[in-house]
């Protein structure tokens, strides 16, 4: 650690000497098991990181919509073929997964929705909420294709 | 700043296995932290097999046993085993809690016992709290008040104010919370943690304290509050079904409201 903290990590041994103390097990999945907090919270700031790689895409989609016929239709083809579309619904499921969990977010902010039993029941519905949000936003994106 | 593996020295090798006695029907394994100060090695894991025909019911009554019976260099802090001095609080089974008050049967297979994550190990079970207690003494956790008492010499509190404090004051600091929070493995160094934050908020909540404003003046930081990003697992760790993440969400809207 290159904090204040180092200090603590130098102890004595039964002799007197100065030993370098070990730091204790910690991360998330191989030391500390994931939970409903955890794991929304994570999630979280992935599909934030998504959103910004997302955006990246949507803005090369329409520069080369603005740069001409020839470009566009490769960026076009792209989108659409298998990898383009799985990265898509990727970025609508980030999209839904970050606007969900940022109601949630809100509530918390505003004192509501800490309790345990609420907190597992909102995580779920946050989930739940994504994953049909991005199923119904597909189902009616390949109707109107 | 941020960590995510353990360093070359902290890397946690596999050590002893010590086997149940024969005849022994009900055995469990614990997979127990090790780090002896005095040899000069990484940390290992040791296996005790125990019987639990003749163990207590909790995993506490299974280390006791294990340092009385089968290795008594085996070091953890215990005290009152009723979950009241929060002495045995322990990385059980991938999450924190204190150990008196963990049944053993609650653990599918084997029981992994750490200590408290992300902490300088003094030796095998036993943390160097020494930055969380000073984190704790930087919140000033005792009454301030500039008014004298009244004549009869009690502050008086209306069964409502006193009720404000319920879920705050029963914090035993045994900072099962504050090791279980991911900000608080990055960033512990400047982040006061929940449970600090939860003992902030139990004077800033008191009607009897009159310094609610140099208090929250003190959280005002983006790092010893803001660093809370409401991840909960405070809240779903705590072994004595205390929210810290309610009372530093409390501590946040105040500083809102406090802005008008």
């Amino acid at each position: 650690m290159k904090d204040v903290r180092e200090a603590l990590m130098v102890g004595r041994n039964t002799e007197g000497k100065l030993v370098r103390r070990p730091l204790s097990p910690f991360m998330l999945g191989s030391a500390y098991k994931f939970q409903t907090s955890s794991l929304t919270s994570i999630m979280h700031r992935i599909t934030g990181v998504a959103l910004g790689a997302g955006t990246l895409l949507l803005t090369a989609w329409l520069v080369s919509a603005a740069a001409g016929d020839a470009a566009f239709s490769v960026v076009q083809a792209l989108l659409a073929s298998w990898i383009g579309l799985v990265v898509l619904i990727g970025f609508t499921f980030a999209l839904f997964y970050h606007f969900c969990n940022g109601i949630r977010h809100l509530a918390w902010d505003a004192g509501r929705g800490f309790e345990l039993p609420a907190m597992h029941r909102n995580g779920r519905m946050v989930v739940a909420g994504a994953v049909a949000l991005t199923v119904a936003f597909w189902i009616i994106g390949f109707l109107v294709w | 700043m941020a960590e995510f593996t353990l360093p070359a020295n902290s890397k946690v090798g596999t050590g002893k296995t010590y086997k149940a006695p024969a005849g022994a029907k009900r055995v469990k394994e614990f997979k127990i932290y090790r780090w002896n100060p005095d040899d000069g090695k990484n940390p290992v894991t040791d296996t005790f097999e125990i019987d639990l025909d003749a163990c207590g019911p909790m995993v506490l009554d299974a280390i006791i046993k294990i340092k009385n019976e089968v290795d008594a260099s085996l070091t953890f802090r215990r005290s009152c085993r009723e979950g009241i001095c929060g002495s045995c609080a322990m990385n059980i089974d991938g999450t924190n809690t204190l150990a008196c008050l963990k049944p053993i049967d609650e653990v599918k297979g084997a029981v992994a016992i750490n200590p408290l994550p992300h902490m300088p190990v003094v030796k095998d079970l036993v943390p160097d709290l020494s930055l969380a207690y000073a984190q704790y003494r930087s919140v000033e956790p005792w009454l301030q008040a500039d008014s004298p008492p009244p004549p009869d010499g009690e502050r008086r509190q209306s069964k409502e104010e006193r009720a404000e404090i319920d879920g705050l004051w029963e914090c035993i600091l045994c900072f099962c919370c504050s090791t279980s929070c991911p900000s608080y493995w990055w960033n512990g160094d400047r982040y006061l943690g929940p449970a600090v934050l939860m003992a902030a908020y139990r004077w800033i909540a008191d009607s009897r304290d009159e310094h609610t404003g140099q208090r929250l003046d003190a959280l005002e930081d983006p790092f010893k509050l803001y660093r809370c990003h409401t991840i909960m697992n405070c809240t779903q760790t705590c072994p004595k079904g205390l929210n810290p993440a309610k009372a530093i969400g409390k501590v946040k809207q105040l500083m809102l409201e406090r802005q008008g």
